[in-house]
């Protein structure tokens, strides 16, 4: 498979990152130099392997659902950019 | 140079004990030699007031008889790992403001431990890299150089300040991370120990996640013995993270020196690639036989899926990098760059804020997950996942207790060498290393010696899970016969 100036520009945007009309041949030559790199795994048989899902296998453990921290407005806001009465502050998104 | 700098971890421990020299000595000398060794760039952020403050500290439980197993010894830490009060950036301009207010957990446990922080180390921007060349703050040169020339080599990467510090003794040890590789080969650039634990063993917690089914944290020391030291200290159930493992720690301490006789070690065939450079076959050779002299059995193994390790990588890795590094959007932390409206503020930061080879995994990523295309590219190599582990698993059943490899394709390269026109070319020197990674193994890498132009190169050993301490004992080993490598000093 291999992607067209079409599709890196939709694949931008699906990754909110910005790319600039010079960038996508280049994009789209590296992308789909991965993409060749990786068409091998096409040729192993997976008809009954299961994916793996946990790298150890075992059973998760669950906390008791109670609040163990919190609190501190002002330590999660700390490294924020804009923010306003403990509020991370954006650009309007309703009209 | 002070010649406490030189000392092992198990030296300044012992020196530390007899009061032969204070903590406080000991990370001045450190800082003095950090400072002196800015041509490398292995730190962006230098620590010394704080190495000061701890380092006292240390002195004083020390006097009280109150020293924990790290007391006072001066470490580097990867700038992957959040460090409360002080900037953490994983080397991304879109995080190079950010100072945590929380500390991960395997830094926590190292001061818990008595450690001091000299400072953070550089890494390839987001670990995202093999030779430490994507770091937004610079690329960080080897304290390695090819006999008879000035050209600057790269010390692998994602961890290659870390491992740049260790060998150039600008710390005792260092934590790194090792998504694909990223302290095993760092490690045999530098000539230096490196340990990529069982996936489980520490807690990710606090650590800038990469892949999270794939991010391990684990120690960067001069010798076997050292590293043992720190996983000891590093390692642990965490609730915190779920996916840590609650099994006990032991002493890997205990099993430095200890007996490989019996000891059943799988040569892997599929590790013979094509356009192997003799070198590092004969460096594989000549493990075997340190191996066998030491009275262990060796046996040819094979592990058929270990092709399809590097292409299922590059699409399991991006694709959980895609959704981790979603978190940078400008709102929270980091980097913001305004625009029209919030989905233009996103794109405009993230374009600004992000390298390109971040940029260029995260839009992997993005494509293998989209609609339509995640059965054909992520499914399939979630698939090609278990194959490689079970390749492992098989062995193991037949009562293999470890595997030896090469611990990269080649030596050292020039910084600016690799990867320019073809991306591929770089993610190669991962080949021997990523399978580990993949299978959630630990595997360490240990220096086995020199090639034809005076670089380290190492030797990979993999183990069962949580099977860390057989790894020390064969890793001593191959150290006790092929003896250790300093880099001549060149800088300052």
């Amino acid at each position: 498979m291999s992607v067209d100036a079409t599709t890196v520009r939709r694949i931008a945007h699906l990754a909110r990152i910005a790319v600039a009309d010079d960038e996508v041949e280049h994009l789209r030559g590296e992308i789909n130099a991965i993409l060749a790199f990786v068409e091998q795994l096409s040729e192993v048989d997976v008809s009954h392997v299961e994916p793996m899902t946990s790298v150890m296998p075992m059973e998760m453990k669950k906390r008791a659902d109670v609040v163990t921290d919190g609190g501190d407005a002002e330590a999660v806001l700390r490294n924020a950019p804009v923010t306003e009465r403990n509020y991370f502050l954006v650009p309007k998104v309703v009209e | 140079m002070s010649e406490l700098a030189k000392l092992t971890i198990a030296a300044a421990r012992d020196g530390l004990k007899q009061k032969t020299f204070s903590a406080v000595e000991l990370a001045d000398a450190h800082c003095a030699a950090m400072e002196k060794a800015r041509a490398l760039n292995a730190y962006v952020l230098e620590t010394p007031e704080r190495a000061r403050i701890m380092a006292k500290a240390s002195d004083a439980r020390i006097a009280k008889g109150e020293a924990g197993p790290l007391e006072g010894i001066p470490l580097a830490i990867k700038d992957l790992f959040c460090t409360q009060g002080v900037r953490t950036t994983a080397c991304s301009h879109i995080l190079d403001n950010f100072v945590p207010t929380y500390e991960s957990t395997v830094s926590g446990q190292l001061w818990r431990d008595g450690a001091v922080l000299l400072g953070k180390t550089n890494n390839d921007e987001f670990a995202m890299g093999s030779s430490n060349e994507t770091s937004f703050m610079g690329a960080v040169t080897s304290p390695w150089r090819r006999k008879g020339s000035n050209t600057p080599l790269v010390p692998g990467g994602s961890s290659g300040g870390s491992a740049a510090a260790v060998a150039a003794h600008l710390a005792l040890g260092a934590t790194g991370t090792d998504t694909g590789g990223s302290i095993r080969q760092p490690a045999a650039f530098t000539g230096i120990v490196g340990l990529k634990p069982t996936y489980g063993r520490c807690s990710r917690w606090g650590v800038v996640a990469f892949a999270s089914s794939l991010d391990q944290a684990g120690p960067f020391a001069r010798t076997v013995r050292d590293t043992a030291i720190m996983l000891r200290s590093m390692a642990g159930y965490d609730p915190k993270d779920t996916t840590s493992v609650d099994v006990p720690v032991p002493d890997y301490e205990a099993a430095v020196g200890q007996s490989v006789k019996g000891r059943r070690i799988g040569i892997p065939k599929e590790y013979r690639i094509d356009g192997m450079p003799e070198e590092i076959e004969r460096l594989w050779q000549q493990g075997r036989e340190w191996l066998e002299a030491a009275g262990a059995e060796l046996v040819e193994v094979s592990l058929p899926h270990t092709k399809y390790a590097l292409p299922a990588y590059y699409i399991v890795a991006p694709a959980e990098a895609s959704s981790n590094l979603a978190r940078y959007d400008g709102v929270r932390y980091g980097l913001r760059v305004p625009g029209r409206d919030i989905i233009g503020m996103y794109e405009g930061t993230r374009a600004e804020g992000f390298g390109k080879e971040v940029r260029r995994r995260i839009m992997i990523g993005t494509y293998v997950l989209s609609a339509g295309y995640y059965d054909a590219y992520y499914l399939q190599a979630q698939k090609v996942r278990t194959l490689i582990k079970q390749d492992f698993e098989a062995c193991f059943a037949q009562g293999i207790d470890a595997m030896l490899t090469p611990a990269t394709p080649s030596a050292a390269f020039g910084v600016g060498e690799k990867g320019g026109a073809d991306p591929i070319e770089m993610y190669l020197n991962d080949v021997f290393t990523v399978t580990v990674n993949m299978a959630g193994l630990p595997g360490i890498a240990v220096p086995a010696g020199l090639d034809g132009q005076g670089l380290p190169l190492g030797l990979q050993l993999i183990g069962r899970p949580f099977d860390e301490e057989t790894l020390f004992s064969l890793g001593q080993v191959i150290e006790d016969a092929a003896g250790r490598f300093t880099p001549e000093r060149w800088w300052a």
